[in-house]
C-alpha cells in the first residue's frame, strides 16, 4: 500500500555546515541497506527531508527492518503521497487510508498538520480542526487525544501532500564513516560486539583485530568471531578484520612472567598490536568492551595498566555497563546467540585461578622486562602473519 | 599426513555405497508407496536392502525397521515398547555409560512417570550382572544396555544379559544399542535374546541420515512418527530409498572378509596401544585386551585439555575426538568416564581414537611420533 517512505532523522540537522555531509551519509548508507531487499529504491533529498520512493513491487517488511538498522535514522514513516486537488479530495484521501490501514479499531488521533507551501488556502490549525471532525464523523470508535494519542494523523503540505500515521522507530546515532573509523578489539564474547556496535552508531566505521592462539583456540572459535564481525557488519558496513596468531607471545608470557599477571601482560601486548593496525589503518581509536569490575582484568588498576601502553584514545562504551545491560543490547543487535557459543577464546585458556586484581604498573612493567630477549621479535612476526580477512554483512 | 581417526564419529563412506545411492537418486528415483512400476523399482531397493541386512543378523526380513539414524532407532526403541508395554510396569534398566540417544531418553521417560534404575560399571566399563539380577523385577518392562561403549570401546556381556533377563523376566524386552558393534561383533538378536536392536549407517561406511531398528517377531510397538502409516504404520514418512540401499549395501560389505578384518583391527589396535604406552604421561583407558571393541582406543594426557590435545593432533592432519563426539562441542564432562572412576586431571583430558579396517601401521607410527613430539611441550604450558 504504501510506495514512499519519509526518513527522519534526528541529531544530523543540527550539525550545520556539515549538515550535507551527513546527509548524503545517510542516504549512501540506507541505499547500501536496501541493495539486498527485492525491489527498486529511489532515495532524494528535498528541503531538509530525506525519501525514499519503491519503484512497482517490493518487499515491504524487508526494506524496513533494513531502513530501521541504519545508523543516523531515527523513524521511518510510510507514508501516501497525494497531488494536491483541493481540500475536499484531501479529507478523501486521508479517511480512506485511515480505514485501509486501521479498519474499524478504537484509538485515540490527534492531527498534526504542516505547510511548507504557506499559499494553501487553510492554515494548519485550521486543518487540524476540520480534519479531526471529518475523522470524528467517519470513524465512529475513534477519539481525539491531543497529548497521548494512539497516532498522529500527520499531514504535510508540500509540493504534493504527504499522509502519514506510523512512525517506526530506527536505530539513531549518526551515519556511519561521517565520524571516522576505529579498531575494536574483538573477542567472541557478548560485550566486544556490542561495544562496536555502540560506537558505530555515533558514525564511526569499524575495524577489528582477533587474537587466535592455535591449538588452544579452535578453527571453529575463528569461525565464530567472524559471523559476530558478519553480524556487526549489518550496522557499521563491511568490517575488516586482522586475525593475529598469538600462541607464541601467550606461550612466551606464561613461560617468563608470574602466572598471576598473565593475563594483565597479554593484554598489554593485545593491545599493542591492535595499535600497531589501528595507526597503520587511520583508525583514531580502539574500542574495548570493557567495563569495570566485571572480571579480574577489569578493575579499575587493570584497566589502568593495560590502558597504558596505548597511546591512541581507548574507547570503553560498556564501561558503566552491568552485565545484563550488555546482554540485552546484544539480543537486540542480534550477536547473542552466536557470542554464546561455547568455545574457548584466548584470554581464558592459561587464566591464573586467582589473578592480580590491582596490578601496580610498576610491578607489571618490572615483569615485563623478563620478556626483553625476544619479545619484540615475536610481536613483529604476529604482525607480519597476521590473516586480513573482509567481512560483509551477512 | 592425513591420518582419520575418528571414525566412531562417522566414517568415509564406500565406493560400492555411493554407486547404489547414485543410481537410487538418479535413475530409480521413484517413491516406493507409487503404485506406478517407477515405485515397484524404488520398493525393490528396500527389499534387498532388508535381505541384506537380514543375512548379517539372521532374522527375518520383517523384523527391520528403517529410520533416519542410530538416535531415532533407539528412541523408537525405548519410547515406543516403553508405551506399548507401560500397563504391565512402569520400571526400566539401563547403564550410566550409555550414548546420549539413550540416556537422554530415559530421563525424558523419567519426566512422564517411569522409574529408571542406572547400573554401575566398574573401571573397564562393564555392568555386574549380580547387580543386574537384582534390579529386575515383575514390572521391569525393558532393558537396555549398549553393546559397545563408544568412548571407551567396553563390550557389554550381551549374551549373558540377555539370558539373565529372560529367566528372572520372561517379559522383560531387552534392547541394545549395537551402533558401535555392529560390523566389529557378529549379533544374532534370536541367540542372545534380545528384541530391539538399533544400528546407525555412517559408523560403518555407509551414509549418514540412515538406520535401523530390528525389532522381533511379535515385539509390540508404538510408533513416534505418524503419518502416512508407511512401515506397517511403525515408522510413517516416505522411505529414504538412497540411503536405505546404501546402508543396506555398507551391512553387506562390513561382513565381507570380516574375520580378518577384525584380526588387522585387533593386531593394529594391540601395536597403537604398545606405542602409545611408551611414550610418557599418556595412559590408556579400559581394558587393552581383544575383550575390547578393536577400533576405539581411549587416551589419557593428564594436564593437557583434550580439545587442545585434538586441535594440536589437527595441525598435524591427524583426526580424533575429545570425549565421545557425537555430544557436539560442549565440554561437558563425559558421563561415561565419569562412571569408570577417571580421576578429574584424566577426564578434562582424554581423547578417543578410533579406527576403521582401512587404517595403517604406517599411519599408527606417525601418529604416535607426533605425540611424542607434542605431549612433552603441551604439558609444559597447563592451567596453574
Amino acid at each position: 500500500m504504501y510506495q514512499s517512505f519519509l526518513i527522519k532523522y534526528g541529531e544530523i540537522a543540527i550539525k550545520g555546515k556539515n549538515r550535507h555531509l551527513f546527509e548524503d551519509a545517510l542516504c549512501k548508507h540506507i541505499a547500501h541497506a536496501l541493495k539486498p531487499v527485492d525491489g527498486e529504491f529511489e532515495i532524494w533529498k528535498e528541503q531538509g527531508r530525506i525519501y525514499v520512493d519503491a519503484k512497482g513491487d517490493y518487499d515491504y517488511e524487508h526494506a524496513i527492518a533494513a531502513m530501521t538498522k541504519v545508523f543516523g535514522v531515527v523513524g521511518v514513516c510510510p507514508l501516501v503521497q497525494v497531488e494536491d486537488e483541493g481540500y475536499e479530495k484531501l479529507v478523501e484521501e486521508v479517511i480512506s487510508h485511515l480505514k485501509e490501514v486501521y479498519g474499524e479499531k478504537e484509538m485515540t488521533f490527534k492531527v498534526v498538520s504542516r505547510r511548507a507551501r504557506k499559499n494553501y488556502p487553510m492554515n494548519s490549525n485550521e486543518i487540524n480542526m476540520d480534519m479531526g471532525e471529518k475523522i470524528l464523523d467517519a470513524f465512529p470508535n475513534m477519539k481525539v487525544d491531543v497529548h497521548h494519542p494512539d497516532i498522529y494523523v500527520n499531514i504535510e503540505i508540500r509540493q504534493k501532500i504527504n499522509i502519514y500515521t506510523e512512525n517506526i522507530p530506527g536505530p539513531g546515532g549518526m551515519p556511519v564513516g561521517s565520524n571516522g573509523k576505529a579498531m575494536l578489539l574483538l573477542s567472541g564474547g557478548i560485550d566486544s560486539p556490542v561495544a562496536g556496535y555502540m560506537i558505530a552508531k555515533r558514525g564511526v566505521s569499524l575495524e577489528a583485530t582477533y587474537f587466535h592462539a592455535p591449538p588452544y583456540t579452535s578453527e571453529r572459535a575463528k569461525q565464530k568471531v567472524i559471523d559476530l564481525a558478519a553480524i556487526v557488519a549489518r550496522y557499521s558496513g563491511p568490517i575488516k578484520l586482522n586475525v593475529v596468531n598469538f600462541t607464541d607471545i601467550q606461550l612466551y608470557i606464561y613461560e617468563k612472567c608470574p602466572h598471576d599477571e598473565l593475563t594483565i601482560i597479554m593484554r598489554r601486548y593485545m593491545m599493542k598490536i591492535a595499535e600497531h593496525f589501528a595507526k597503520e589503518n587511520n583508525c583514531l581509536g580502539l574500542i574495548t568492551g570493557e567495563s569495570i569490575g566485571q572480571v579480574a582484568s577489569q578493575t579499575m588498576q587493570s584497566l589502568a595498566a593495560t590502558n597504558d601502553v596505548c597511546t591512541l584514545p581507548v574507547y570503553r562504551p560498556l564501561i558503566g555497563f552491568d552485565k545484563q545491560e550488555i546482554v540485552d543490547v546484544s539480543e537486540k543487535i542480534d550477536t547473542y546467540e552466536t557470542s554464546i557459543l561455547p568455545y574457548e577464546d584466548c584470554c581464558t585458556i592459561f587464566v591464573a585461578k586467582h589473578p592480580v586484581t590491582k596490578p601496580n604498573l610498576n610491578i607489571i612493567k618490572r615483569s615485563e622486562t623478563n620478556l626483553a630477549e625476544k619479545i619484540d621479535e615475536m610481536v613483529e612476526t604476529a604482525i607480519n602473519t597476521t590473516e586480513t580477512i573482509m567481512v560483509e554483512a551477512k | 599426513m592425513q591420518v582419520y581417526l575418528d571414525n566412531s564419529a562417522t566414517t568415509k563412506v564406500s565406493p560400492g555405497v555411493v554407486e547404489i545411492m547414485t543410481k537410487a537418486m538418479t535413475e530409480d528415483y521413484g517413491n516406493p508407496s507409487s503404485l506406478h512400476n517407477m515405485g515397484l523399482y524404488a520398493e525393490n531397493y528396500i527389499k534387498k536392502a532388508k535381505e541384506q541386512i537380514a543375512k548379517t543378523l539372521h532374522c527375518e526380513e520383517k523384523e527391520l525397521l528403517f529410520t533416519s539414524c542410530g538416535t531415532e532407532s533407539d528412541n523408537l526403541a525405548i519410547i515406543g515398547s516403553a508405551m506399548a508395554y507401560q500397563r504391565s510396569g512402569k520400571h526400566i534398566i539401563t547403564t550410566k555409560i550409555e550414548h546420549p540417544a539413550v540416556g537422554s531418553t530415559m530421563k525424558y521417560l523419567e519426566e512422564l512417570g517411569f522409574e529408571v534404575t542406572y547400573l554401575d560399571v566398574d573401571q573397564d566399563g562393564i555392568i555386574d550382572l549380580k547387580q543386574l539380577e537384582d534390579a529386575i523385577r515383575e514390572d521391569t518392562i525393558l532393558v537396555s544396555v549398549m553393546y559397545v561403549n563408544n568412548e571407551i570401546g567396553a563390550v557389554e556381556p550381551i549374551a549373558k544379559i540377555g539370558a539373565l533377563i529372560k529367566e528372572k523376566n520372561p517379559a522383560t524386552l531387552f534392547h541394545v544399542d549395537a551402533i558401535q558393534a555392529y560390523g566389529k561383533f557378529r549379533i544374532y538378536p534370536k541367540q542372545d535374546k534380545i528384541d530391539l536392536l538399533a544400528v546407525s549407517g555412517h559408523k560403518i561406511h555407509g551414509p549418514k541420515g540412515v538406520g535401523f531398528l530390528y525389532v522381533k517377531d511379535k515385539t509390540k510397538l508404538k510408533p513416534i512418527i505418524h503419518g502416512g502409516g508407511h512401515q506397517r504404520g511403525l515408522r510413517s514418512g516416505t522411505e529414504n530409498v538412497p540411503g536405505v540401499a546404501g546402508l543396506g549395501q555398507a551391512c553387506e560389505d562390513i561382513y565381507k572378509n570380516f574375520d580378518e578384518n577384525i584380526q588387522k583391527m585387533y593386531d593394529l589396535r594391540d601395536y597403537f596401544i604398545g606405542r602409545l604406552q611408551e611414550i610418557e604421561g599418556v595412559s590408556v583407558n579400559g581394558k587393552t585386551t581383544h575383550e575390547n571393541a578393536p577400533h576405539i582406543i581411549s587416551v589419557s594426557v593428564p594436564g593437557v585439555r583434550s580439545e587442545v590435545l585434538l586441535h594440536t593432533l589437527e595441525e598435524k592432519g591427524i583426526y580424533v575426538s575429545a570425549g565421545s563426539a557425537c555430544s557436539s562441542n560442549k565440554p561437558a564432562i563425559s558421563a561415561t568416564l565419569k562412571a569408570i572412576g577417571l580421576s578429574k586431571d584424566k577426564l578434562e583430558s582424554t581423547v578417543r581414537i578410533s579406527m576403521c579396517e582401512n587404517n595403517t601401521k604406517e599411519e599408527v607410527d606417525y601418529t604416535c611420533d607426533v605425540l611424542k613430539e607434542v605431549i612433552p611441550v603441551l604439558t609444559r604450558f597447563v592451567r596453574r
